[in-house]
């Protein structure tokens, strides 16, 4: 071989690294879940034994055990009915679609208008405090005028609800599009201008694959946002079939059986670590760049 | 068209160059010619403009006043036919992209089908000795083998002027010197023309036709050496009585002109 072969190159993780480190970050999450189930279990004892109540009243409605909750899923929702895990499941299958087409809708009108704002300056410092300002409404306020809104239009209820999903998530995308594509080294462009590339061709071939790691780390917020959002748009919309539905239901009755809700929780919390995941995983296989550069 | 020896790839006349209003004047009153084939040198003490001029040459700025033209063309339009190829002192190579993908960037540009692009990326893999790294990332390779692509890439589409800003004032001196003679061989096979930035005396003396020598503040050609070494150079080249003589000359030129960080950077060497 010729002496340049010779030159170190960086070695990619070998295989054992790679399990040894799986194992290392499975074990410090079985421990942290073990110190934040002893804390929660720690507290209520201690307030319970001694009779404290300050910041609130420590008993079986407002902490139940966590035991009890995991117990919770696995009892019949009603007499003879199927388990509440099973009803959850539904329920969140069906609020991960509004919340997934949501997102889809959110992330993509986020980029174009990302791309529209950083190409016409005009348009960037006329519009982008409207942007803003569109986030500083509460959604709750926004909700039902989307939902009846839309509601003329004979929209699936469903849909109305991923539109309000969505309406939660363009707005990182927007941002981190806006920034990751003025990310891209000025001497590409210049590289770029000396082939004569055309602003299409920058744009797609340099300024989008530079804001990648931007646009992933907007991803990670508005997966879990959309997850919100469509929770939250069921209210309105007095959709039965989702998570929100579950939870309006089970806050009716919560002072009767606390233990439904805290699980209901459990499962939206489940979701939205999911649709986080789903976003890592697609990081991991779209970004190639170097490790440092990873935001 | 501009007047010059018909065999002229660049002409350059009476080109000055102002930044911001009544500012500073980084060139004043600058006239080359650079012929086809030759490998010119642009050398002097930092902001004496080379590496402005450079990039008036290659249309990234323009010029506040005078003429630059490529081929008998304005330089603007010389760069919409893609005249040039660029290197600058870092690689500056498109970390999502393989070592392949990153060569056949400016190929994609021209619209080549992906069957000529496959079969010119292999080419010119083959030309800066990095087969069997087609498939790497940038952030995988060393300095000297990413700036090997990026030599690679600024030669794939055969432009007819190569413009090179200090592209080895980042490597070791080790590095450096293998580079060289590999550009030269390069330059040699494929027969362009280059005008070539650096720091170095001895780096230009071994690689140039000609040596051009500028002046500070404002930069001004100071003198033009001519290196009448052998071609091809080798290794032996550095050796030559002849060699230490121009270097010799490039640095009594230099000194007239109070370049003195560039001579004490010689020393050091």
């Amino acid at each position: 071989m010729r002496p340049m072969s010779a030159i170190a190159l960086e070695h990619p993780r070998t295989r054992t690294t790679a399990v040894r480190g799986g194992i290392g970050r499975a074990l410090l999450f079985v421990l942290v879940l073990a110190a934040l189930w002893g804390l929660w279990e720690g507290y209520r004892w201690l307030w319970i034994r001694e009779g404290w109540t300050k910041p609130f009243v420590v008993n079986d409605i407002t902490m139940p055990h966590l035991y009890g909750i995991f117990h919770q899923l696995f009892v019949p929702a009603r007499v003879n009915g199927p388990q509440l895990i099973t009803l959850l499941c539904h329920s969140a299958l069906f609020t991960a679609k509004e919340a997934a087409v949501g997102f889809g809708i959110g992330a993509t009108v986020g980029f174009a208008l990302g791309v529209i704002l950083s190409h016409f300056g005009v348009l960037r410092r006329g519009l982008l405090p409207y942007v803003v300002a569109s986030q500083t409404i509460p959604i709750i306020a926004i909700a039902p005028i989307v939902v009846v809104g839309l509601g003329n239009y004979n929209i699936a209820a469903w849909l109305r609800v991923a539109v309000i999903a969505a309406y939660l998530t363009f707005f990182p995308v927007t941002v981190n599009t806006l920034r990751g594509l003025q990310s891209a080294d000025p001497r590409a462009i210049e590289l770029m201008h000396s082939y004569a590339a055309g602003g299409w061709a920058i744009l797609w071939k340099l300024r989008v694959p530079s804001a990648l790691p931007y646009l992933f780390s907007a991803f990670k917020v508005s997966a879990t946002a959309s997850v919100v959002g469509a929770i939250i748009g069921e209210a309105p919309s007095s959709i039965p079939d989702g998570l929100g539905g579950a939870i309006i239901n089970f806050n009716q009755y919560y002072t009767l059986e606390p233990k439904n809700l805290w699980a209901t929780n459990l499962v939206a919390a489940c979701l939205g670590i999911f649709f986080f995941l789903a976003v890592v995983v697609v990081e991991r296989l779209v970004v190639r760049r170097a490790p440092e550069h990873l935001a | 068209m501009s007047a010059g020896t018909p065999d002229a790839v660049v002409s350059i006349q009476s080109l000055s160059k102002v930044f911001g209003k009544g500012g500073v004047t980084a060139l004043q009153d600058i006239g080359l010619e650079v012929e086809r084939g030759e490998f010119v040198s642009l050398i002097g003490p930092s902001g004496c403009g080379k590496s402005t001029l450079l990039r008036i040459v290659g249309d990234i700025i323009e010029p506040t006043s005078g003429t630059v033209s490529v081929n008998g063309k304005p330089a603007r339009r010389a760069r919409l036919d893609r005249d040039y190829g660029i290197v600058f002192q870092a690689p500056v190579l498109y970390d999502w992209r393989t070592v392949a993908k990153n060569i056949a960037l400016p190929l994609e540009m021209l619209g080549w089908d992906r069957g000529r692009r496959a079969d010119r990326v292999k080419e010119m893999v083959e030309l800066v000795d990095l087969s069997g790294f087609e498939g790497y990332h940038p952030w995988q390779l060393s300095g000297g083998m990413q700036q090997r692509v990026s030599i690679a890439r600024a030669f794939s589409f055969s432009p007819a002027l190569l413009l090179m800003d200090e592209p080895f004032g980042a490597l070791d001196e080790m590095t450096r010197e293998r580079l060289n003679l590999e550009l030269l061989r390069i330059w040699d096979e494929i027969g362009s023309t280059i005008i070539f930035v650096t720091h170095s005396i001895t780096e230009a003396v071994f690689l140039s036709t000609r040596v051009v020598v500028m002046s500070a503040r404002p930069g001004r050609i100071a003198g033009i050496v001519r290196v009448d070494l052998p071609q091809p150079r080798t290794a032996i080249t550095r050796e030559d009585p002849r060699f230490f003589e121009l270097v010799t000359e490039v640095r009594e030129q230099l000194h007239a002109v109070g370049a003195d960080e560039v001579l004490e950077e010689a020393t050091l060497q």
